[in-house]
């Protein structure tokens, strides 16, 4: 257990304590878990309305070209991610992994063409390996900087745009997947069109100084409501978004992940960039042959939560292992268990019945399609 | 005679039976119940084994058999609405009876100044 006096603070951090957050250690950082509503309220707010979230322990990198030619971060970076780069236009984001030499996932993050560089957003808990990475493998051609003076934050849900929309007008004309800068309050802020949960919603960088006077503007409108990591994960486990550590790790590949929407044409056996990417041997051979096993879906036929770590079975009496869940609660909009993990290629059909041994017993529970949500994304 | 352990059970002990629950504390810090199970009537425990199990959206948490005894009776309410544990901890969502198999033993539990002590 980390001591939680060595704990990092975000620049929100003394909000969420007027706010009545429960604070957790998470990746180094004290953060809210919940908030007075809880896990529960919070989740549902979030889709009904609209909720915050201090993501600012995420990590802000910037690559700039050397060159000034985007072009070369994009290419340099192409050496790191399977994913197209080079074809990214400005103003626009999008999901990418860092692999490596086996196929595994070093981290998932987002990439977003800002004209004159390339932002990333990284995981709290890979932020430090991923910039020396980045520093290593890039450094060369590109200047890579931590924007550590920066503050992250979301606000998702469908009342998101138009709680926005009063501090910023232009934001109805960004879809899915945008990126642009705005003046927020008089606060220079980068906004994205995305986010975690599976609802429309915006991420907004800030700098740290004027995090807080953001935060508390928006949390002044009635439709807003702070939300913590509990109601966090169960967001984005509801819409089939993986947890990196949990449902993606450096021993699950991009296609036993299930994530081969990620790996555009170009960077495809044929495409005009095949390949040129850590572990591409391994992940293009499984494009073209399928991995032995897949991430998919689970819904359990009762009420009882099957979580992460619980293994499966293709039989009641637990003798024919069948893979084992990566992340698993219980879904509060889809007011049911859902849960979802690694099973064997011959189980992993939509609608194959399986066993999840929970305390001594082996429940049913059923292989299902992701999201477990219709996302409601404005593309 | 009210008795309660430093696992934040509370049990109402009537003639050998106590009838047992979680705290109105344990009930705020596992936050919304949305799954219950309970043992089933008639399986004997040893004080400190796991007896039922409780769910929030994010955790699963033990309920310990807080004496040596045999189960008697339980509230399927709760098991039913779940919610009722977060609404009503210390009175409609009692979890189970237990016929004490040594009625003295409660005896060494604590008492309700000394839990209200415990929890602040």
């Amino acid at each position: 257990m980390e001591s939680i006096s060595r704990l990092k603070h975000t620049p929100l951090h003394a909000l969420h304590l007027s706010l009545g957050a429960r604070m957790v250690p998470f990746a180094g950082y004290e953060m809210p878990v919940q908030y007075h509503e809880g896990v529960l309220k919070e989740h549902l707010h979030t889709r009904a309305a609209a909720g915050l979230f201090d993501v600012s322990h995420m990590g802000q990198i910037a690559i700039r070209p050397r060159s000034g030619r985007i072009a070369d971060a994009a290419l340099a970076l192409e050496r790191l991610v399977p994913v197209d780069v080079l074809g990214l236009a400005e103003g626009r984001q999008r999901y990418a992994l860092f692999t490596n030499n086996e196929g595994g996932i070093l981290d998932d993050l987002m990439i977003a063409n800002r004209g004159d560089h390339l932002f990333l957003i990284v995981n709290a808990a890979c932020k430090a390996a991923d910039f020396e990475y980045l520093q290593r493998g890039l450094g060369d051609s590109c200047l890579v900087t931590m924007l550590n003076d920066r503050a992250l934050i979301a606000l998702q849900g469908p009342r998101a745009e138009a709680v926005l929309a009063e501090l910023w007008a232009d934001i109805a004309s960004m879809r899915f997947m945008d990126v642009a800068e705005a003046d927020i309050h008089d606060v220079g802020c980068v906004i994205s069109r995305s986010g975690y949960t599976g609802e429309d919603g915006f991420e907004i960088s800030i700098p740290a100084a004027s995090a807080v006077d953001v935060a508390e503007r928006l949390l002044e409108h009635p439709d807003v409501m702070p939300i913590g990591l509990g109601a966090r994960d169960s967001l984005r486990l509801e819409a089939g978004l993986c947890l990196y550590g949990n449902d993606i790790d450096t021993g699950t590949t991009p296609v036993e992940a299930a994530l081969e929407w990620a790996i555009q044409k170009s960077r495809r056996s044929g495409g005009e960039r095949a390949g040129g990417f850590p572990g591409a041997d391994r992940i293009l051979a499984e494009f073209a042959n399928g991995a032995s096993r897949r991430r998919v879906g689970l819904r359990p036929d009762g009420r009882a939560p099957v979580r992460g770590g619980v293994k499966l079975f293709a039989d009641p009496e637990g003798k024919v292992a069948a893979g084992t869940v990566t992340s698993g609660g219980f879904g509060p909009s889809v007011d049911a268990p859902v849960a979802m993990g690694y099973v064997d290629a011959a189980h992993a059909r939509s609608g194959t019945k399986l066993f999840a041994e929970v305390r001594g017993k082996y429940l049913p529970v059923t292989v299902s399609a992701l999201p477990f949500v219709e996302q409601s994304y404005k593309r | 005679m009210l008795k309660f352990t430093e696992e934040h059970e509370w049990l109402k002990i009537d003639g050998g039976v106590a009838t047992i629950g979680i705290t109105e504390h344990a009930a705020g810090q596992l936050g919304d119940l949305v799954f219950v199970e309970l043992p089933e009537v008639g399986a004997t425990f040893s004080k400190g084994e796991s007896c039922a199990t409780v769910e929030s959206v994010k955790a699963a948490s033990d309920v310990y058999c807080p004496l040596d005894g045999e189960i008697v009776d339980v509230n399927q309410a709760i098991v039913d609405d779940p919610a009722l544990v977060n609404s009503d901890p210390q009175g409609k969502a009692w979890f189970f009876k237990l016929k004490l198999a040594d009625p003295s033993s409660a005896d060494a539990l604590l008492d309700e100044a000394a839990y209200k002590e415990l929890v602040g």
